[in-house]
């Protein structure tokens, strides 16, 4: 019993100590934003590292899942004589849900990644450390351009993923299936809300942005400087960043869609 | 003026001005761990000098060297930086401290997406307002001066290891320090290496004025180039000090086995471990 009570205290100890790490570098970063963003070339070699380069899958994905959707979508409307709403059930897919989702998951694997192992590799080469020495604040220099880079990219990533999906979509359902065009944008025109739909969207892409890449940043931030310690990193970066988005993703659906419209 | 050579050593009682750095009776360990790093250490740097701090792995050198840097919280004791504590409580004090030192790490944590070209510019880049001609010839200079000013437009991935300590060196004293602080800066160098990095390390110190600290467990390197010497032990505590010479003539046995290379003597060669025989489980 006295053992049982014993790990139970440090396990919550430990889930405060690693809650505590968090909010502290959270803080830090928020600081450190308001520095950074006096030298916007910082910012903007991470958007370009994080966002540019994370392009190709984005669009690679985007396509193949504007692709299945249609055809899916189109398997089972044309039973029912409704293809010509699967140009806004496309469109409502992808910009509330799997746009922001599936954006945010491949950028957790490619970017966040990246960034996990890039950060934990400087620490075990001592290059923060050497920072440090230097009067560097390691968490300004390096860390906040990062942050706001990913922050900056994700919602940009999120749109171009679900424009790339919905283009897919009209090239297999008008172009291949022959699904009428005029039904196929007009339907989607006037079922689509500005704020409601694709606002809510990149408002998702935006905290999910901001979640994956604290997530990564975090990790690579903590991680033991060693081989093994960075690569464990970079897995629970992946991992916890995914869950994160999906729980996240769930909570702001209900707060965003509860009320009837959607 | 150094403090009088004495062995062992004797406690750093009273402020020394000739010192620039002060270690006053500093006790340290990890945050959650029992274990004590530094015990009831004090040590003088005398301005303008070069002091080695020597002692075999695991005797707290190089933890000693990021303490000066405020890197990490004392459990007990001071350190002082030109009269003033260096304290992590304090991080404009501590980073106004930091611009004054340059510090060489083991393996010389250069930025690897950057060029060494770049690597040394980053200091100045970051803590002047020099225009890029003025950050050229600075740049330059510092390399002519380590001999890599040939290897400025190369990738660090393209150096060889010996290389990357001296672009280190060069990046280190980018900014002219007042205090250079050298971690093990002769580990697993190749010989002609390890002698133009000793050579380096002294004629800077004697072309800049800077104060030298300079970690290492290599003896020999280290009491041909240093002007004053601490030995520590493997339980974190100051065994000895004094100039070169005076360490060499120790009667101490622990100063003799350490100085002379001597695999078992107080320092035992084994861990502490049970009789072989008894492990083993045969009769002695």
């Amino acid at each position: 019993m006295t053992n049982l009570v014993t790990r139970l205290g440090a396990a919550t100890l430990e889930v405060l100590r690693v809650l505590g790490h968090h909010a502290a570098l959270f803080a830090a970063l928020l600081r450190a934003c308001g520095t950074v963003i006096r030298r916007p070339y910082l910012v903007v070699a991470q958007v370009h590292a994080i966002g540019n380069l994370s392009v190709l899958i984005i669009v690679a994905s985007g396509l193949a899942v504007g692709f299945v959707l249609a055809l899916q979508l189109y398997y089972t409307l044309v039973r029912y004589g409704a293809t010509d709403s699967l140009g806004l059930i496309v469109n409502l897919s992808l910009t509330r849900e799997l746009g922001p989702v599936i954006a945010a998951l491949l950028f957790a694997g490619r970017a966040g990644t990246s960034l996990t192992a890039e950060i934990g590799l400087m620490k075990a080469g001592e290059q923060l450390a050497a920072l440090d020495m230097m009067a560097l604040d390691p968490v300004e220099r390096i860390l906040a351009p990062r942050f706001l880079g990913g922050i900056i990219a994700m919602p940009v990533l999120a749109i171009l993923f679900s424009t790339v999906g919905i283009l897919a979509a009209y090239v297999l359902a008008v172009l291949l299936i022959g699904v009428d065009a005029g039904n196929f944008w007009s339907i989607m025109h006037s079922g689509v809300d500005a704020w409601r739909d694709v606002g809510n969207g990149l408002v998702k892409s935006f905290v999910f942005g901001l979640i994956c890449t604290f997530v990564a940043l975090y990790q690579g931030y903590e991680a033991e400087p060693t081989p093994k310690g960075v690569s464990e990193a970079t897995t629970r970066g992946v991992v916890v960043a995914s869950l994160a988005t999906l729980i996240m993703d769930f909570v702001m659906t209900a707060i965003m869609f509860s009320t009837p419209g959607g | 003026m150094l403090p009088p050579p004495a062995a062992p050593a004797a406690p750093v009682d009273a402020r020394n001005p000739d010192a620039l750095v002060e270690v006053d009776h500093v006790v340290f360990g990890y945050e959650g761990s029992p274990r004590i790093i530094l015990d009831d250490v004090s040590m003088d740097f005398g301005r303008g000098k070069v002091t080695a701090i020597l002692g075999g792995s695991g005797s707290g050198k190089t933890t000693l060297l990021r303490l000066i840097g405020g890197v990490h919280a004392l459990r007990s004791g001071s350190i002082r930086f030109d009269g003033e504590p260096v304290d992590r409580a304090d991080p404009e004090r501590l980073f106004a401290i930091r611009r004054r030192l340059g510090m060489l790490f083991q393996f010389g944590a250069l930025f690897t997406d950057l060029t060494v070209f770049e690597n040394v510019a980053f200091p100045l880049r970051e803590h002047t307002d020099f225009g890029e001609s003025m950050i050229r010839d600075i740049v330059l200079m510092k390399l002519n001066a380590v001999g890599l000013r040939g290897a400025a437009p190369l990738r660090i991935a393209e150096i060889s290891g010996g290389m990357a300590r001296r672009v280190a060196l060069a990046r280190a004293m980018a900014l002219d320090p007042e205090l250079l602080l050298y971690d093990e800066p002769f580990t697993g160098l190749d010989p002609i290496s390890l002698a133009v990095a000793a050579n380096l390390i002294r004629t800077l110190n004697d072309t800049t004025g800077a104060t030298t600290i300079l970690v290492s467990h290599d003896v020999e390197e280290c009491f041909r180039i240093c002007d004053y010497a601490y030995l520590m032990s493997s339980k974190g505590k100051v065994l000895a000090r004094g100039r070169p010479e005076q360490l060499v003539e120790s009667q101490d046995p622990m100063v003799r086995q350490f100085i002379r290379g001597e695999a078992d003597g107080p320092v035992p060669f084994h861990y502490p471990a049970r009789p072989l025989a008894e492990e083993l489980g045969v009769r002695a």
